[in-house]
């Protein structure tokens, strides 16, 4: 019987002053986001928001998972999901929420006792709702940072043939182990598939190697070496240079060139290829 | 009395096509019938084929690194050629790296470096 009094009085709360309430919690989200969203486009999110979440407490609901909350869950999942695609941070998504605590406080200081306990309960609705929202933002990033990791890996492999008998792997962006079994494969089947005795692995665009990476890189040239191919490691910086050898990582009998031009020239002429520059030549 | 894997002879070069998978019993026969034929035939170099091969586990691995041993010994040398990627990749992750065991992609390449290897040695 109290829980229904409580409901009762969580709606009074909320339609002291119908539209207008809303109407200021716009204003005050609109506020806090900087102009970033379009008035009319938040007015009807929040609209619809406010609405939703005071049926629910009209039937009753006192916290988040309730059924009766199905409604604006499915709204505020939305509304989180919209604003993790438009680049906001946790805090501006849930601050669409905690406003609303803020624009109920005026009505408290002339209010009764039993509003203010009717604040309190609403505040932890409130609470409830925020955190809620701050899951579904989350779980919304993770989606797209999984999407964009798995369209990376299609990309950032390509294996270039660059003379008769000579291939190069261009690698850009840090290794994992997902990765360099990806660029294994392919690296080994284009050995087979061009007839290629050389092959190039360019690391001129990974930004840092450790002793993992390291073993991966190892790995592979040996599996080239087995197949009957031999390969160079190119594009070595400087930094990298000292972090191998801080790292105590030793490459043993594998080339390593500081420039991609010096292992192709290198390659070419383990293929028994001369290089002559004309006399007349222009440079 | 398990099967045999038949050597070939080609001039001075032995020729072993392995076209199914192996097991123990004859990797352990062709080992002892691989010596007997580099003595028999003075053989300066072996190629063993193993293109037709989608498994090689550890034990085969090491035999081939033995043959080469055997061979390096009787003064002929071995190359392997036409390892599958896939091949290559359980080798390693076996930890096996075949250190002086001579590879080669294909049956041609791997004449042309036995050759080029006897070419070096006349000079």
């Amino acid at each position: 019987m109290a829980k229904r009094d409580n409901a009762v009085d969580l709606v009074g709360l909320l339609s002291v002053e119908g539209q207008d309430l809303a109407a200021t919690w716009v204003r005050e989200v609109s506020g806090s986001l900087k102009g970033r969203v379009g008035t009319a486009e938040l007015d009807r999110e929040l609209r619809e928001l406010y609405d939703a979440l005071l049926d629910a407490l009209r039937q009753g609901a006192t916290d988040v998972h309730a059924d009766q909350m199905s409604e604006v869950r499915a709204l505020l999942t939305e509304l989180s999901r919209n604003r993790a695609r438009q680049g906001f941070s946790p805090s501006e998504t849930a601050v669409s929420i905690f406003a609303l605590k803020r624009v109920l406080e005026p009505l408290l200081q002339e209010g009764s006792a039993d509003d203010v306990r009717a604040y309190l309960e609403l505040g932890r609705v409130l609470d409830g709702l925020g955190l809620f929202t701050i899951e579904s933002y989350s779980q919304t990033r993770e989606e797209i940072i999984t999407a964009q990791a798995e369209q990376l890996l299609e990309l950032s492999t390509p294996v270039v043939r660059l003379w008769d008998g000579v291939i190069a792997v261009p690698l850009v962006g840090t290794l994992d182990s997902a990765r360099t079994q990806v660029v294994m494969e392919k690296l080994l089947q284009a050995l087979v598939d061009t007839g290629s005795e050389q092959a190039i692995i360019d690391i001129t665009g990974v930004p840092a190697v450790d002793t993992q990476v390291a073993q991966h890189l190892l790995k592979t040239i040996v599996a080239a070496r087995l197949m009957g191919a031999e390969c160079t490691v190119s594009g070595i910086s400087p930094q990298i240079a000292q972090t191998i050898v801080a790292l105590g990582i030793e490459f043993d009998d594998i080339v390593t060139k500081a420039s991609l031009a010096d292992a192709l020239k290198l390659a070419l002429r383990r293929s028994g290829v001369d290089l002559v520059a004309h006399e007349g030549a222009q440079r | 009395m398990s099967e045999r894997i038949p050597i070939l002879r080609i001039g001075e070069t032995l020729l072993v096509s392995v076209q199914f998978d192996l097991e123990d019993q004859m990797v352990l026969n062709l080992q002892e019938d691989l010596a007997q034929q580099i003595v028999d035939k003075s053989a300066r170099g072996v190629i063993i084929d193993i293109s037709a091969l989608e498994i090689v586990d550890s034990f085969v691995g090491r035999m081939l690194a033995a043959v080469a041993a055997i061979s390096r010994v009787l003064d002929a040398r071995t190359v392997v050629v036409g390892m599958r990627p896939a091949v290559a990749i359980t080798l390693v992750e076996l930890g096996l790296s075949l250190g002086g065991v001579d590879t080669a992609l294909d049956l041609e390449k791997g004449l042309a470096k036995l050759r080029q290897s006897t070419d070096s040695a006349l000079r």
